[in-house]
């Protein structure tokens, strides 16, 4: 039985001026599962990551080719009619490195409310109180909402971005390495946090430890040089892939 | 041992060439503090000798007469620099975010950053000119507010490469992560790049102000000077620059003691705005 999907990739090539980093690239992302992107360094796997909410697009120089097709109503993510700003809103994204606002606590979280146009304090408080708790944050927080985000440790501001993220309610979450700037208890936590949060949306985490893709997700892809070489349930992947190559990787022979 | 003397020598002579650089270093540092302090202590000292209530109260009185004061350049002289300020900051931060923010891939806008990079120590005499041939003359008379625009010209190259400078200083991924969230570009620039930039721009602000506020040779062709108190930027002016330049140069014994005392009181204001600002900056460290 074939499940829902959510966002599927089509013959997707992407350029960086007359560099070819992405190579007819076909993939599948399955609603409310999580997909993971491996590979070694330099394969393009952050860069397919990043096509998902057009975060390409804020630079000069590049092209994408093929369609990255969003579902429930088909749009094309790529596709030049489509507003960047709409699908960011839509596809929310977590980065290598916590990166909060150099504002409090309280207001990182609800600063993408208030992009929606949300400016009633009763229904920010509960919005802001929800993606906290949802984030596993909201009990080490609860009494210094308004102070300043720096006041948080790594971890605990990579949790803050994630709450910030999910505060808006996307539909998918994009995961950009997010663990390997923390310690091993924080990224735990975070791994922890991922599987929980696939109950409310889909998620795409990109990682260069194979054993947090073992860990967390229900699909891998492999990525090689620009190429998606092998695609398949995670376990599959990890105990039996069809490719020699993926079998190396994933045995560390290479990486 | 010959290997032992050796090392011994070698570590002498070092230690000796290390005495000797630190001397040196030490004599050129007293060499520059020397006239520092030189010229504050004979600004101070004269300044204080000639100082009194009459000075902030009263306008001049007849060239040659004793007594009377230099209200009319006190009060002129805030009033062209915080026009200037007026003009000059919001311009210079403007052309600032439109460098780091909007022009940063553009080549063009590299080019426009290194002509500002020259203008920044641009001749003030030739701003003052400049200002003269466009505003000055076509009016048919000197004003206030075209010494406000020539100052306003010095700072607005100033305020414009720390405010890009600052603004690029701001991590990407900052930026970025409004974007992920659906904000649209000036959006991340008003919430984000410049909260985080907000004390060093108000730094480059500082350096702006500070860059104007002992300018003479500006307001020679521009504000000009006016015997007369004015609070109307549309007439000829004076500042104090201009008339501790005159008062010095004239031939009256109470025309220099007005110079001294004007002089202490235009450096110790300086000073007063750098601490009050550097309490502002300061200030604002609590949010990054």
């Amino acid at each position: 039985m074939e499940e829902p999907l959510k966002i599927e990739i089509r013959n997707l090539n992407f350029y960086y001026g007359n560099f070819h980093v992405l190579k007819d690239i076909n993939l599948k992302i399955y609603e409310n599962k999580i997909t993971a992107i491996i590979g070694p360094s330099g394969c393009g796997k952050t860069t397919l990551l990043r096509t998902l909410n057009r975060m390409h697009d804020l630079y000069p120089g590049n092209r994408y080719e093929g369609e990255i097709i969003l579902y429930p109503d088909g749009i094309n993510i790529i596709g030049k009619e489509v507003d960047p700003i709409a699908v960011r809103m839509r596809i929310g994204m977590v980065f290598q490195k916590p990166n909060p606002f150099p504002k409090s606590i309280y207001d990182n979280v609800a600063y993408g409310l208030r992009l929606k146009g949300i400016k009633k304090k009763s229904i920010l408080d509960e919005k802001v109180e929800e993606a906290l708790r949802a984030a596993a944050l909201w009990e080490e927080v609860r009494d210094r909402l308004h102070e300043n985000a720096y006041s948080l440790s790594g971890g605990q501001q990579q949790r803050l971005c994630i709450a910030r993220a999910i505060a808006v309610e996307p539909e998918v979450l994009l995961f950009d390495e997010p663990t390997s700037a923390l310690d091993p208890i924080s990224t735990a936590k975070i791994e922890e946090l991922v599987v929980e949060l696939k109950k409310r949306l889909t998620i795409v985490i990109v990682t260069h430890n194979m054993q947090q893709a073992a860990r967390v997700s229900d699909y891998t892809a492999f990525m090689y040089m620009g190429e998606l070489v092998e695609f398949g349930p995670t376990e599959r992947i990890f105990t039996k892939p069809d490719k020699k190559l993926t079998e190396e990787y994933i045995t560390g022979r290479f990486g | 041992m010959g290997g032992g003397n050796d090392l011994r020598r070698v570590i002498l002579k070092r230690k000796a060439v290390n005495v000797l650089m630190l001397s040196l270093s030490v004599l050129t540092a007293l060499y520059g503090l020397l006239w520092l302090f030189w010229i504050l202590a004979d600004v101070v000292l004269n300044g204080l000798k000639y100082m009194s209530f009459d000075l902030f109260l009263k306008d001049p009185a007849p060239p040659g007469v004793e007594g009377g004061g230099l209200r009319h350049a006190f009060v002129g002289h805030l009033i062209i620099t915080s026009l200037a300020t007026l003009i000059g900051v919001p311009v210079g931060i403007g052309t600032g975010i439109f460098f780091a923010e909007y022009g940063r891939h553009s080549r063009f806008v590299g080019f426009l950053r290194s002509v500002t990079d020259v203008l920044v120590s641009f001749p003030s005499i030739i701003v003052g000119t400049f200002v003269y041939a466009v505003m000055v003359k076509p009016v048919g008379h000197f004003m206030g507010v075209s010494g406000s625009v020539a100052l306003a010209l010095l700072m607005i190259p100033v305020i414009a490469v720390t405010t890009d400078e600052i603004l690029r200083l701001v991590p990407n991924s900052l930026r970025e992560a409004g974007y992920a969230l659906g904000a649209h570009r000036w959006q991340v620039i008003k919430d984000i790049t410049l909260p985080a930039a907000k004390r060093g721009i108000l730094t480059g602000v500082i350096l702006g102000v500070a860059r104007i506020s002992g300018e003479t040779a500006p307001l020679l062709f521009t504000s000009f000077n006016n015997n007369f108190f004015t609070v109307n930027p549309l007439e000829p002016m004076a500042s104090l620059t201009v008339t501790i330049f005159q008062y010095a140069m004239g031939p009256y014994e109470s025309w220099h003691g007005q110079a001294w005392a004007s002089a202490l009181v235009l450096t110790a204001g300086t000073l007063l705005f750098f601490i009050l600002s550097k309490i502002m900056v300061h200030g604002f460290r609590r949010w990054g």
